[in-house]
């Protein structure tokens, strides 16, 4: 089975009590957590006014896909992108079901274009001048390790660095017995062929019987549907080691993380 | 890029099911577009591309926890064209695992959701509803795993109108990367109370058949269909129709109207010649992504023009199917693979008027002539743009 490789040149990470990566990585050593941390993400490319309108899906993947480029050092509008939820915005999907069932024809055109999956994708290509491609994804609980696996063949094919967003947010009325998630989750990676950082490398192995994770990122957010990239997380936090991500209903996503 | 074999391609929309279907209503200049007959008394007036008999689909118990009319919609199309047996002769090749399910749609099995909020029991949804798996965008993609025994990676691409146009390009780098031997590709989207009235509030649907790039054109007929491609690497020797380039890009503009100078469109369609290594004189018949809209129709014809010699022959075929939104790359690309085979060119449906604004390889008549590569556009909300060259071995 091959085997796809990466250096992580900037990481972004944002939940609710732990507003950036360092803070995660802070309280993934020590336990700690930051006074006073923000109950949403505010994202500097958007206009102040847009920035508090926006889904909260959208605010949080431009959050930290800002915070993994400034990180990596990378101009965001010369990177690719790859943005993998498993559920997209549901309290769009939750506000359209409920106006169509009530007055279809009120309908709110803006709320109708961020309804896309790709909502997020267009705010970040649109915001930063971004004329890479952008891809839009979900694969249930194999959502972030599709989308890896995305990131890394762009990479094995021809670009030189890409982008990788994977978010999920609360989940709203009616709809949440059936699609749960809780609180807001993000993170990104900056990956490249033979940048700066550490080095990633993944493969498909057999789907194994997995315990439930473990790890102070893992525990923290357990309850957010994107939870299952934070076993990566909790080893990029540790600088070194393996997770094993779900993948396929045949496969696991087998990534080694070392310095 | 390496080509890469279609070992199979189907496509079910409103004028019928499967790809002679198809070809048959593009060869009689038969649209299947119809005054909306969809859902209950509140209906918008305006044409749509509906597929029949969808409402009598019975899928097989142990697909029944996936039940929607998106996901019969998909078990339609499986079933057409020799798709099953090549699946068969995939998975006995390379091995289930080997063998990746790519799929796009822009709304997936929403017409559930939205018809559980309206029959909702305290508050909850109603027994018949309450089946999670359906509830998600990735509905689509885990039905056509479940459906075929596929057990390689398993994603649903919802970049909106470009979804199905992306899933070949994932599939190519999956395949190049060596994570799998070949991969079904595709998309299905349907009719729902998000779409129609969703494009209405944004007053993009006409309340007539639409008309690609007539200079009278004034908006979309939304449409459903289904398709599917098998996909793997070229073998020394192999015949038959390929994947030959893809080209994807970014408007980073709106995120419901396009680049004004369609320079997203441009960077697609020149990227998906450059990895085809052909130049743009080559290609003999460009399938649009002409949606009916003023802004679309007008801007991409310039950015064809801006490429491509005046003896293209470019046309839009959404006066057949209406636009089928995460469908519309999988259908086109069929239509484009047909005239392929065949060298029938498709005109555009419905439309008369020629538009000043757009150049001569916009095309209204069909011609028949063999050609060499051919090409399709799908451009989507958020501005994502995707366009694939086919060619033959």
């Amino acid at each position: 089975m091959s085997r796809l490789e990466a250096k992580i040149e900037g990481i972004g990470f944002w939940t609710r009590g732990l507003p950036s990566w360092p803070a995660a990585r802070e309280f993934a050593s020590s336990g700690a957590q930051p006074a006073d941390a923000p109950a949403r993400p505010s994202p500097q490319l958007l206009p102040a006014n847009e920035r508090r309108r926006a889904p909260e899906t959208v605010a949080i993947a431009l959050e930290v896909a800002m915070a993994a480029c400034e990180a990596a050092s990378r101009d965001p509008a010369s990177l690719p992108s790859v943005f993998a939820s498993t559920h997209g915005e549901l309290a769009i999907t939750d506000y359209m079901c409920t106006t169509l069932a009530a007055d279809p024809r009120a309908l709110s055109p803006t709320r109708f274009h961020n309804s896309v999956h790709n909502a997020a994708a267009g705010y970040w290509t649109i915001g930063t001048g971004a004329m890479q491609p952008a891809n839009a994804i979900s694969a249930y609980t194999a959502s972030f390790a599709q989308g890896l696996i995305e990131a890394l063949t762009q990479l094995h094919d021809d670009a030189d660095a890409v982008l990788l967003v994977a978010y999920d947010g609360q989940s709203a009325g009616p709809l949440a017995k059936m699609a749960p998630s809780e609180g807001l989750l993000g993170g990104a990676l900056v990956l490249s062929r033979d940048g700066a950082g550490p080095r990633l490398s993944a493969r498909l192995v057999p789907v194994s019987t997995r315990e439930p994770a473990t790890g102070p990122l893992a525990r923290f957010a357990s309850a957010n549907a994107m939870a299952p990239m934070l076993p990566l997380f909790d080893v990029l936090a540790r600088g070194a080691g393996t997770a094993v991500l779900p993948a396929s209903a045949a496969h696991d996503l087998l990534v080694e993380v070392n310095p | 890029m390496a080509p890469l074999a279609i070992r199979a391609c189907t496509a079910t929309s409103a004028v019928g099911r499967g790809r002679d279907a198809l070809a048959k209503a593009l060869a009689e200049g038969r649209t299947g577009l119809r005054r909306n007959d969809f859902g209950d008394d509140a209906r918008l007036d305006c044409w749509i591309g509906r597929v029949d008999g969808l409402e009598t689909v019975e899928l097989p118990a142990s697909l029944q926890p996936w039940d929607s009319r998106n996901n019969r919609l998909a078990w339609l199309a499986l079933a057409q064209d020799g798709l099953r047996a090549a699946i068969d002769d995939a998975v006995a090749r390379h091995g289930a695992e080997r063998v990746a399910v790519i799929v796009g749609t822009s709304t997936s099995s929403i017409g559930s959701t939205e018809a559980a909020y309206t029959a909702l029991e305290d508050g909850e949804f109603a027994e018949q509803f309450a089946r999670p798996h359906v509830h998600t965008p990735h509905s689509l993609g885990e039905f056509v795993q479940q459906a075929t025994g596929l057990r390689g990676p398993c994603i649903t691409v919802a970049t909106a109108c470009s979804s199905s146009a992306k899933v070949f390009a994932q599939a190519a780098r999956m395949i190049d990367a060596g994570l799998v031997d070949a991969a079904l590709v595709g998309g299905v989207d349907t009719l729902c109370g998000s779409v129609l009235f969703g494009f209405n509030s944004l007053q993009l649907v006409s309340s007539e058949p639409c008309r690609p790039f007539d200079a009278t054109r004034n908006g979309l007929s939304l449409g459903e269909a289904g398709g599917f491609a098998l996909l793997e690497r070229a073998n020394d020797g192999d015949t038959g129709l390929q994947l030959r380039g893809y080209g994807e890009s970014s408007d980073a503009h709106h995120m419901s109207s396009p680049h004004p100078e369609g320079l997203g469109a441009r960077l697609a369609m020149r990227d998906a010649l450059a990895r085809a290594g052909i130049d743009a004189d080559e290609v003999g018949y460009l399938n649009l992504h002409g949606t009916a809209t003023p802004a679309n129709d007008s801007i991409e014809a310039a950015a064809v023009a801006s490429l491509f010699p005046d003896a293209l022959h470019a046309s839009s075929t959404k006066g057949w199917t209406g636009h089928t939104l995460g469908a519309a790359g999988i259908v086109e690309s069929t239509i484009a693979l047909i005239a392929l085979e065949r060298g029938e060119l498709p005109g555009t449906l419905n439309s008369d008027t020629p538009d000043a604004a757009c150049g001569p390889q916009i095309r209204f008549a069909p011609q028949r002539a063999d050609i060499r590569y051919s090409m399709n556009n799908s451009f989507g909300f958020g501005g994502n743009n995707c366009s694939l060259v086919f060619g033959r071995a």
